[in-house]
């Protein structure tokens, strides 16, 4: 099956599955006019979901929740940090912009990376420099101003459980 | 009242609890980069408790399913948002505060510029 | 200085918590919870109109965008319908390629590459 189909398959499990979700109605001329409209979805823009082919492996779940878990864990974190920032009366922030550098390669892989690294405590993604692997970092509280260091901090919490789940 | 919707309020009144700190940070902290840090933070958490509270609330109702679908949503898409701000004002030249100590961008993207 | 602005904001919100927690007690829990986001909602007008630079005011409608929806998730138990999420989800939608649109402009490129 060619790459396209797939993709186009998986759009449209994915929009009647929301389409559902919207609607919980289960009358046969909802259900249609759910169908009709994923089909047309799925057409006109399925092709952009999945890009590369990948196995199917049963630890790529087990590493999701994991991964899941752990983001909660961090974003609690996160807004606690912040809380303590904006009540503390002299305002404690030492801001600055670092660099990191990262391993993975895919889109979506860097792209759920920013995503977490934004949602942890104190960083924000400013911008991704993906032929030389180099994420830009904005850093509320700055520990360290060097590369490796910066990248031991920040993006080895998240690195390892997404190469597993991503490459 | 029974036990789901009195967990339902503890994840709401948390959720608002959040939402109010990062609407405070929105006012006090000194640049766009300190504020876009706070408010994304804080209010993605808040509003995605409130939904998670709505939906213990509420239980396998549509009410419940929609706010699943809704928090999920709201999850992706706000360190979205806050990215292409933040890419965007400094591309637009837009000054950090003066507490800042390093600006590893700005060198790289004058190397690059020429 | 610094403190005394502090004290000054402190009171003023505790003050403005306890009217509305325990004053009028014949309103609903869910209106007085719909009162709190109100009230963050005019921090944030603030910001909008404050804001030294363009990027400050986008960065306050973005937070509006998502501080509404959890607006309507609330009234949507206040008063016990379920379209009000609808209504959240469509606006945080907009909002979001609304954002999106508006970061691409300050940025200084054209809308369609």
């Amino acid at each position: 099956m060619k790459l396209k189909t797939k993709s186009r398959i998986a759009v449209f499990f994915l929009a009647y599955i929301t389409w559902i979700l919207i609607t919980v109605k289960f009358t046969i001329p909802s259900l249609l006019v759910g169908l009709v409209f994923s089909i047309v979805t799925a057409i006109v823009a399925g092709e952009i979901l999945i890009i590369t082919e990948r196995k199917f492996h049963l630890n790529r779940i087990i590493y999701t929740i994991a991964y899941i878990l752990k983001l909660f864990w961090e974003m609690l974190k996160a807004n606690l940090h912040v809380a303590y920032i904006v009540i503390h009366p002299k305002l404690p922030v030492k801001p600055g912009i670092v660099k990191i550098k990262t391993k993975l390669k895919r889109d979506s892989a860097l792209t759920m990376l920013a995503n977490s690294i934004t949602l942890t405590p104190g960083t924000l993604t400013v911008d991704i420099d993906k032929e030389n692997q180099i994420l830009y970092i904005h850093w509320i509280d700055i520990v360290a101003t060097d590369i490796k260091t910066a990248t031991e901090l920040i993006g080895n919490k998240f690195e390892k459980l997404l190469e597993e789940i991503f490459e | 009242m029974p036990n789901n919707q009195i967990v339902g309020y503890i994840f709401i009144c948390l959720g608002i609890l959040f939402d109010f700190f990062g609407v405070l940070g929105l006012v006090r902290l000194p640049d766009v980069y300190n504020r876009l840090q706070a408010a994304t933070k804080c209010v993605t958490f808040g509003s995605a408790g409130i939904l998670i509270g709505v939906f213990i609330y509420s239980g396998f109702t549509p009410t419940g399913f929609k706010s699943i679908l809704c928090a999920i949503f709201v999850l992706l898409t706000s360190p979205v948002s806050a990215h292409a701000i933040a890419r965007a004002a400094h591309r637009a030249r837009i000054k950090l505060a003066d507490e800042t100590i390093i600006d590893k961008y700005e060198e790289d993207k004058e190397l690059k510029e020429g | 200085m610094k403190t005394f602005k502090w004290i000054i904001g402190f009171l003023i919100i505790i003050v403005a918590l306890f009217i509305n927690f325990f004053i009028f007690t014949e309103i609903p829990f869910n209106y007085k919870l719909i009162n709190v986001l109100m009230f963050c909602t005019i921090f944030i007008m603030i910001r909008v109109v404050k804001g030294p630079s363009v990027a400050d005011r986008i960065v306050a409608i973005d937070i509006l965008g998502i501080l509404i929806i959890g607006i309507c998730a609330i009234l949507a138990i206040a008063l016990k319908r379920s379209y009000y999420i609808d209504i959240g989800i469509a606006w945080g939608l907009q909002s979001f390629i609304g954002v999106l649109a508006l970061a691409k402009f300050l940025e200084g490129r054209s809308l369609d590459a």
